[in-house]
């Protein structure tokens, strides 16, 4: 073993009260550590007379003696288990005190508590786990919902896998052929070949072009909803993320440019992550630190998924500010009508919206003291992103960036194959772009050696080290 | 007795002894080539021609580096052709006949002519070994080796000692060749056998194994009807193989070669009969080559084929055999005269020799270091057959290759090192040391993963430094690449830096070339891109340009032409560097490595990779296992940088 670290224990379960609850240990002396907390039903403490891969009755007791908990005990010697170490499991009565009480006494032995991730790690260092596997736990260790949850499951699953693995075979095939003919030219007939490539090279670009655009919603659903709130000050906007968020995140203040600094959170509206930015309202403003707020709003909103555009619909008139039509019109924008509660006083209606910005923009009418229009916009929301669906899919998506980077990259040199087959270019010169495109493709899925993945890797998971 | 000794002892004259004598006398050392007959010193004993897909670009490279294939290929060729011209440059190979005669004497007296040079006709009958002192050797023990070489004995006891010795034993080793039940104890061409050596090596700790190959009948031409077959002519102006031959200075009247074809009678005659094949009979315990198949292995692999080229060539301009390209067999001779006399134009056909399979003894994989140094072994350099490689072109590569690192280590200086995107030198050396070959291995195009920067027609450029630095390449000549370099270098970028407006007469010129017309200025090197337009057309729209030789326009033109393609094949270049030079540790213990696969862990430990590049090259290290090696390394690293 490569790593003669401690041993460490964690509980694998969720730390809700449930009906089973495991605890799992792994490290050279794990073993030992377990012996001392178990008792079979013959009262010996015998755990390190059975055999590997064996699941043993008995129950764990305290320093005393005193039986803690009726337990079943798995034992999976290295290097056939997860992390390549000894590794026991320890299926106790799943409630938290309990739980709880069995850790603190694993640490009494000289265990020592997990980091996140911990058991993962050592199982990548001792080589059991490959690297986009390792990725994907990773993701799974840091995903925040149900969607990355279940997207990362069938990534290790091996669902991309397969997607993927099967183009490339195609494409390895082709280069195989070529390479045959050049070499073979008596058996192998490159008459009509580009014709046959090029059918077979459309349908592997429109494969990887859906992955590609499905990768977008799945970075979306994974990572969240890059969302920035504009308006005008005092508008409404940090009442809003309050709203959203539901505490006091912002200071609200009657007062225009409180918020003087952009200000993000990250809201999980039911499955859906909203990755809020509040920004400085825009205005003209003389003030130089407020300027460099809405500069900065200006700036977030160009890089956003979403921009909610809050209008106090008491004001007297909407904004002529070109910067702020630019924005609108070029993104995902959602327009909120607020103030909405004051009705005596509205003055901007939908349909002034419309005229300035055109009848498809969306508009909902808010107020941030009655609640009115949340739900709407939670609603609208999940429409634009994901049709109304904001369940996780059984679909496999590339939520990962390098992952996608990659996918870009097979897509644009099977473009460059395509332009050589319309230049007529001799077939030799396909196997270039076809190469690259192979290449990039097992970078996905861990049959190209990608050594700056290693590097990352490494990074995320041995900080420090 | 010791009778002399030497800095340099080749065993062998074939096309590998030859290049490996040539340069280490060249490079100064005190040198002797043994062969067991001075009068077949480069001798071809298959097909009587030089290059060809990939091997042409071998012979340049052996020419690049200061060896003789080339050269003495211009002298002596009889007809020669620029294979795959409609296809992209970088399969473009040239190919050769020779005069197979002339071939062999012309080299005979470059070698004869050599200074520190000596040549002696002897069965070599032992290797000298001496085993490593503890306490004097604790370096190259260190380095992994365990003996070092003597000298050599020879069958009648004579004793010459060496510094070095390279092996280029060919298919002599205890050969035998089998013409269906006959079988007899000879080299090729009734040739005399070595059948002492194995064991002597055997003994000094290498491992050997069988290998096998074939060749044709050779015809009487006076048998053959030529009417019934399609004439195959030369290139007209010829170019030369060297690039130190004056193209002017080798042209003339070539000969022609033929082509015919099997049909279902033949094919019908070869299935009939190949339970006599010693192959299929299971007689023959050597693997052959794949891709240079015997007729019955052709007939028996694609059944579906109607049927196969044949060429006919010619052997010499003082003999009228003809060789049967295409048709090398091991069948029984009364097979194969049933078997060609089936193949039009070849009816009455007079066989003047049998067609034959050899088998020898050769290097078991594994064994070399990159350097073509046999691992263990201080001192002993192989090359050619006996690495397991198959032709003439492979063989004098790895000859001038492995002679030139003994010189090296003899000289105290680097050794000379070619890596896969440099040249199929490169490739050559790199898969016979990392790969598990297990048939003789033939350069292949497709062996090259850059290919579109491993061209033929830049293995000057490519190559010309490092001969220079060892010392094979004269000054005079390395300045003349430098300033072919420079002159490519400047007309490229005049190329790129002249524009042409949309003026009527830029118009008119692109009308009478097919071309469309401008809309905006644009630069000369983006006219060339054009397919219709090349560098010579142009001349018209650019009186201002240098007088450059052919060679350097041709550079100029492929550099403008395929520039995307070349800058992305760079890049695949560069990426594969950054593997090379992540260096194993040679204290590396792979046991400790515990997630590796059986099979990669036995072969990583066999071959002993120098870097992750190679490791990752090794038959049955897979890419997983390549993971796990280096999130090993990494670990590995930063735990001892602590």
């Amino acid at each position: 073993m490569i790593f003669k670290d401690d041993t460490i224990c964690a509980i694998a379960t969720s730390m809700m009260d449930a009906g089973i609850g495991i605890i799992r240990i792994s490290g050279d002396n794990a073993l030992d550590h377990v012996d001392k907390l178990f008792i079979s039903p013959s009262g010996k403490h015998n755990l390190k007379n059975f055999g590997t891969h064996t699941i043993n009755y008995g129950f764990i007791v305290d320093e005393e003696e005193n039986k803690i908990d009726e337990v079943m005990v798995s034992i999976m010697k290295a290097p056939r288990s997860y992390t390549k170490e000894d590794v026991v499991e320890i299926n106790s009565h799943g409630g938290r005190l309990i739980m709880e009480t069995i850790i603190n006494l694993l640490i009494k032995t000289g265990c020592r508590l997990a980091e996140p991730g911990e058991f993962t790690k050592r199982a990548f260092l001792n080589g059991r786990i490959d690297l986009t596997k390792a990725e994907a736990v990773m993701d799974l260790i840091h995903a925040q919902n149900e969607f990355s949850m279940k997207n990362s499951e069938l990534q290790l699953g091996g669902e991309l896998f397969k997607k993927i693995d099967s183009i490339r075979k195609e494409v390895l095939y082709e280069m195989a052929f070529i390479e045959s003919a050049i070499d073979d030219p008596e058996n192998y007939d490159l008459t009509g070949y580009s014709d046959r490539l090029s059918e077979k090279n459309s349908s592997w670009i429109s494969k990887i072009d859906s992955m590609i655009k499905n990768s977008d919603e799945g970075i979306i659903r994974k990572d969240g909803i890059k969302t920035v709130i504009i308006g005008k000050p005092n508008a409404g906007k940090s009442s809003l993320l309050n709203k959203l968020a539901g505490e006091e995140r912002a200071i609200v203040t009657d007062i225009e440019g409180t918020t003087r600094d952009t200000i993000e959170e990250t809201i999980k509206l039911d499955n859906i992550i909203l990755h809020v930015i509040d920004t400085a309202g825009i205005r003209d403003t003389e003030d130089r630190i407020e300027q460099i707020g809405v500069n900065k709003a200006v700036k977030s909103a160009d890089t956003a998924d979403l921009i909610l555009y809050i209008i106090d619909s008491t004001d007297d008139k909407l904004s002529d500010d070109e910067r702020i039509k630019n924005i609108i019109l070029n993104n995902n924008v959602i327009v909120l009508l607020n103030k909405n509660d004051i009705s005596d006083k509205i003055s901007i209606t939908e349909d002034d919206i419309y005229k300035v910005y055109g009848s498809d923009i969306k508009v909902i009418k808010t107020s941030m003291v009655d609640d009115a229009g949340i739900e709407d916009l939670k609603k609208i929301i999940s429409d634009m992103f994901f049709n109304g669906d904001i369940l996780p899919k059984e679909e496999v998506y590339v939520t990962n960036l390098r992952q996608k980077e990659a996918l870009i990259h097979a897509f644009e040199s099977l473009k460059k194959v395509e332009m050589s087959i319309m230049d007529d270019m001799s077939e030799d010169f396909f196997s270039i772009d076809l190469m690259n495109a192979y290449s990039y493709l097992g970078e996905i899925i861990g049959q190209e050696v990608d050594e700056d993945l290693v590097d990352e890797i490494f990074s995320k998971f041995c900080m420090g080290k | 007795m010791v009778v002399d000794n030497f800095d340099v002892i080749v065993i062998g004259g074939g096309h590998a002894g030859c290049e490996a004598g040539l340069a280490a006398s060249r490079l100064g050392l005190k040198t002797i080539v043994f062969t067991l007959s001075v009068d077949n010193i480069a001798f071809m004993p298959c097909n009587p021609h030089i290059g060809g897909s990939s091997k042409g670009h071998l012979v340049r490279e052996i020419d690049a580096l200061g060896g003789e294939m080339g050269k003495n290929i211009d002298k002596t060729y009889l007809q020669s052709k620029m294979l795959n011209k409609s296809k992209g440059p970088a399969i473009h190979s040239l190919r050769a006949q020779a005069d197979k005669a002339e071939y062999s004497k012309s080299m005979k007296m470059i070698m004869q002519a050599q200074e520190n040079l000596t040549i002696k006709q002897a069965e070599i009958s032992e290797i000298l070994f001496e085993e490593l002192d503890k306490n004097k050797d604790s370096d190259l023990l260190t380095e992994g080796y365990e003996r070092r070489v003597k000298g050599v004995k020879t069958v009648t006891g004579l004793i010459y000692e060496g510094k070095t010795i390279i092996l280029c034993t060919g298919t002599y080793l205890k050969s035998r060749c089998l013409c269906g039940e006959s079988i007899s104890y000879t080299g090729p061409n009734g040739l005399q056998p070595s059948n002492l050596l194995s064991d002597s090596l055997i003994k000094g700790g290498v491992e050997l194994r069988r290998f096998k190959t074939g060749t044709p009948a050779r015809m009487d031409g006076n048998s053959i009807d030529y009417s019934k077959m399609e004439i195959q002519t030369g290139d007209t102006p010829v170019i030369p193989f060297s690039f130190d031959t004056d193209p002017d200075s080798i042209q003339k009247e070539q000969h022609y070669c033929y082509l015919t074809y099997t049909n279902e009678k033949t094919h019908e005659i070869i299935r009939n009969n190949i339970d006599r094949s010693p192959i299929y009979a299971g007689v023959i315990e050597g693997i052959g080559p794949r891709y240079c198949p015997s007729i019955e292995d052709k007939v028996i692999k694609f059944p579906d084929k109607i049927r196969h080229q044949v060429f006919v060539e010619p052997e010499g301009t003082h003999t009228n055999e003809m060789y049967i390209d295409g048709m090398s067999s091991s069948m029984p001779e009364d097979v194969q005269v049933q078997m060609y006399r089936s193949v039009p134009g070849l009816e009455n056909c007079v066989i003047v020799k049998n067609a034959y399979a050899i088998e020898y003894d050769c290097l078991c994989s594994g064994q070399l270091y990159p350097t073509l140094e046999i691992k263990k072994i201080r001192g002993l350099f192989s090359a050619g057959q006996f690495n397991g490689s198959s032709g003439y072109e492979e063989a004098a590569a790895q000859g001038l290759y492995a002679s030139i690192n003994a010189c090296m280590q003899i000289l105290g200086k680097p050794y000379l090192s070619i890596d896969r995107s440099e040249g199929y030198i490169g490739v050559l050396v790199d898969d016979l040391v990392t790969k598990d070959n297990l048939e003789p291995y033939r350069m292949m195009t497709s062996r090259a993963e850059y290919r579109l920067l491993l061209r033929q027609d830049n293995a000057d450029i490519r190559l010309r430094k490092k001969g220079y630095e060892v010392g094979l390449i004269s000054e005079e000549k390395y300045q003349a690449l430098l300033l072919k370099e420079k002159q490519i270098e400047d007309e490229t970028e005049r190329l790129k830096s002249i524009k042409l407006g949309a003026n009527a007469t830029v118009q008119k010129f692109m009308d009478e070339h097919n071309s469309p017309r401008l809309k905006t200025a644009v630069s000369l090197a983006e006219l060339i891109c054009r397919p219709e337009l090349d560098y010579e057309s142009l001349k018209d729209l650019d009186p201002d340009r240098p007088e450059l030789s052919k060679e350097v326009i041709e550079q100029v033109e492929i550099n403008i032409k395929y520039e995307g393609y070349i800058e992305r094949q760079q890049r695949q270049v560069d990426k594969f560097r950054k593997t090379e030079k992540k260096i194993i540790p040679s204290e590396i213990n792979y046991d400790d490595v515990i997630s590796l696969r059986l099979e990669a862990r036995q072969n990583l430990k066999k071959f002993k990779p120098k870097n992750v590049g190679q490791a990752s090259r090794i038959s049955g290290v897979n890419p997983a296992d390549i993971s796990v090696l280096l999130v090993y390394l990494e670990n590995y690293n930063r735990q001892n940088k602590e």
